[in-house]
């Protein structure tokens, strides 16, 4: 990360792009992102949505974008991406636009389309090499219906489909590692609570050509059960407790950007929300609390 | 202009070269496969200049680039076939509500279960109710001449829809006929440069696209405004098989009558196998029968009018549909009923045959028989139940494969 623009938190921009009275819940550590992301993307970018909570962002006749908008479906918004990118370089190529009214092509999907029935289309987006950014707002469950599990979704947590003793048997998907091995020309994983570690990355992203893909944990307090006002906190404890690490994959390299030392015991992060609140009520489930943490501890051991 | 032996297919992927086309995002499926090809050797070799092929991973996606990209202002072509038109029909209505001018060319094929490669309209009819319009060939030529037209209908500014242009499966796409290349330039004069005007994404006039609805009166309102966009392109349609006329000498109406005038009783159907109709309304009217043919070339819009008032004084019907609504029967059918109902001189006898189904044939004796049928019910004035045709040799036959797959089970598989 060569001569970052962003160094110190004030040198964060000031002026915000994403206009306010979305209807997305108090609290949305999406919507954080997204504001933080867009304004050092800028209004020169067309997004193209999927499925998800944030395609209630634009509702007719109103945007909080200062750019263009796109809402295609569930599982083809990369593909949006492609038809768009492709027309603007021949329309370009042909002088039938001016260069200067091209645009950045921003993938903006929850993590249900990410993680799930989008794989494939965006597995072919950055095969093709696709010059996009994609950014995946991932709250850990299908959110926009109610909450209930998808691949996101981390082991033990309570969602709608998922409320016995033990939460969801499964375990979240790596997707980090399934978009990197595809070799892109970046993936970062980044959270609104670290919002300088988010700028330094979205900075860099904007910088390359190819396929640049985001993956940012979006603390939801609808699904997740916790007060709006502590959706940073949370966010935070995400990532000093090391279950959130915040890392980026480019030239073939995956870097770790911020190593929490010391590390926070992960049911510092668990106990604060109510889908975890089983582990520890009616009394303490030691053996899945030790499990959470010793795959954490794992993780942490792997990346020596 | 020349003249050249082209398949079907073949005539599709002219259509698109004349058309000037930037962008075609492409997925391979049997039988569609020859015209994706076919452009992908012309962009190779230069002979389509400036333009970018792109294989996607499924239709869907297919779809979504290729209405996407007709959205920020480019002229894309794009194909399928069957299973895949169906895998990508959830964009197929998405994108019709985009009101992207933009044309895609099925290659009529039957649809699973059981699985096959030969054709019936089934596949294509899924996308009636869409917003897409149709225009279904029965001639290569037309093929040729449908894809050139369906840019114009669909960029007109009084439409902007997609077109769907449709030709059947092997009867079409793998037969070669001799089919008229119409000069470049000629083209040109009858088809403009695609305006986009204000559909498309540049940074100096952003717009949001698809966005959500709160509520039936909005949603009410876009979906009002895309039927009346459809019902448009009946008169524009006009217009352009006008235009084509003057420049090319050939007429497409939306409706092909042929012997019609004097005709009694009429066969009504869409596709190839309507050629194979007028093969038997010529025998038929040398044994001295008053018959005639109508052909709906326009499916969506549905040339209501136009049908109307060729049908008016006749005394029967047979429609024959290469289609079958499990449960109905015939979708050619009851979209005749419901366009002749009440009509005054409307003809009191409409008889549904279905047939064609998975690439069966439809033989000339099946012809006489239900020109017959329909005779009889007009005597008789009652109107027999929808009749599927199929012989007593073809039960035969598919009993004949369940004692062989019987007898490999039980008699000569394995010893338990």
């Amino acid at each position: 990360m060569n001569e970052s623009e962003f160094k110190r938190m004030k040198d964060l921009p000031s002026a915000h792009l994403l206009g306010t009275g979305t209807p997305m819940c108090s609290g949305c550590g999406g919507l954080e992102t997204l504001h933080e992301i867009y304004d050092i993307l800028g209004e020169k970018t067309v997004f193209i949505n999927a499925a998800g909570c944030m395609t209630l962002l634009a509702v007719y006749p109103f945007t909080p974008f200062r750019g263009s908008w796109l809402y295609t479906a569930m599982a083809s918004a990369p593909a949006g991406a492609q038809g768009v990118r492709d027309a603007l370089d021949l329309l370009i190529e042909k002088q039938r636009i001016n260069p200067e009214e091209d645009l950045d092509v921003v993938v903006l999907t929850g993590d249900g389309a990410a993680y799930g029935m989008g794989l494939s289309s965006t597995s072919s987006a950055i095969d093709r090499d696709l010059d996009f950014l994609y950014v995946c707002y991932d709250n850990e469950g299908y959110g926009n219906t109610g909450q209930q599990y998808s691949e996101a979704t981390p082991h033990a947590a309570r969602t709608a489909t998922s409320k016995g003793p033990r939460g969801f048997p499964g375990y979240k998907k790596d997707l980090f590692a399934i978009w990197a091995a595809h070799r892109p020309a970046y993936v970062a994983t980044v959270i609104g609570a670290e919002p300088l570690d988010l700028a330094r990355k979205i900075e860099k992203a904007k910088g390359l050509k190819g396929p640049r893909l985001i993956i940012a944990l979006s603390p939801c307090p609808t699904g997740w059960d916790f007060k709006p006002a502590e959706s940073v906190e949370i966010g935070k404890l995400a990532v000093r407790t090391g279950i959130w690490p915040l890392k980026e994959y480019s030239n073939g390299k995956v870097t770790h950007t911020k190593v929490p030392h010391p590390r926070l015991p992960a049911e510092e992060y668990l106990k604060r929300q109510g889908r975890f609140k089983h582990l520890f009520h009616p009394q303490r489930n030691n053996a899945l609390l030790k499990e959470i943490q010793a795959r954490v501890d794992a993780y942490w051991e792997s990346i020596r | 202009m020349k003249r050249m032996l082209l398949t079907g297919n073949g005539a599709a992927a002219w259509g698109a070269r004349l058309s000037d086309i930037d962008y075609v995002p492409a997925f391979p499926i049997t039988p569609q496969t020859e015209i994706i090809e076919t452009i992908a050797s012309w962009i190779d070799s230069g002979e389509i200049r400036n333009s970018r092929m792109v294989t996607m991973e499924s239709e869907h996606s297919m779809i979504t680039a290729a209405a996407s990209a007709a959205t920020t202002g480019a002229r894309v072509f794009t194909a399928t076939s069957s299973q895949g038109l169906l895998y990508g029909m959830e964009m197929i209505y998405t994108v019709a509500g985009w009101r992207v001018p933009f044309v895609l060319v099925n290659v009529s094929r039957g649809l699973a279960s059981p699985i096959t490669l030969e054709p019936d309209h089934n596949d294509v009819l899924v996308a009636r109710d869409s917003g897409f319009l149709q225009i279904h060939c029965s001639t290569c030529q037309e093929v040729l001449d449908s894809t050139i037209m369906a840019y114009r209908l669909a960029e007109d500014e009084r439409v902007r829809l997609p077109v769907i242009v449709n030709l059947d499966g092997f009867y079409l796409s793998f037969t070669r006929e001799p089919v008229d290349i119409p000069e470049f330039d000629a083209v040109n004069r009858f088809l403009p440069p695609f305006n986009p005007e204000n559909i498309r994404f540049i940074a100096s006039r952003p717009i949001s696209e698809a966005v959500v609805v709160l509520g039936g009166t909005p949603y009410s309102y876009f979906r009002y405004e895309t039927h009346l966009a459809a019902m448009n392109a009946l008169s524009v349609y006009n217009e352009i098989a006008e235009a084509f006329a003057k420049e090319f000498g050939r007429t497409h109406m939306a409706v092909e009558a042929y012997r019609a005038e004097d005709a009694e009783i009429v066969f009504f159907m869409m596709g190839s196998f309507a050629t194979k109709a007028k093969d038997a309304v010529d025998s038929l009217r040398d044994a001295g029968v008053q018959i005639g043919l109508l052909r709906p070339r326009l499916l969506r819009p549905f040339p209501t009018e136009h049908i109307r008032s060729t049908l008016e004084g006749k005394k029967g019907v047979a429609v024959i549909d290469q289609n079958l609504s499990m449960g109905k029967g015939g979708v050619l059918h009851s979209e005749l009923a419901s366009a002749l109902y009440g009509q005054p001189y409307a003809p009191p006898v409409l008889v549904s045959f279905i047939g064609g189904l998975g690439g069966r044939d439809i033989t000339q004796e099946e012809f006489f028989e239900m020109a017959a049928v329909t005779r009889k019910a007009v005597e008789e004035r009652k109107i027999p139940a929808p009749r599927l045709l199929y012989t007593i040799e073809e039960l035969r036959e598919v009993k004949k494969l369940q004692v062989i797959a019987h007898v490999e089970r039980e008699e000569l598989g394995p010893k338990q």
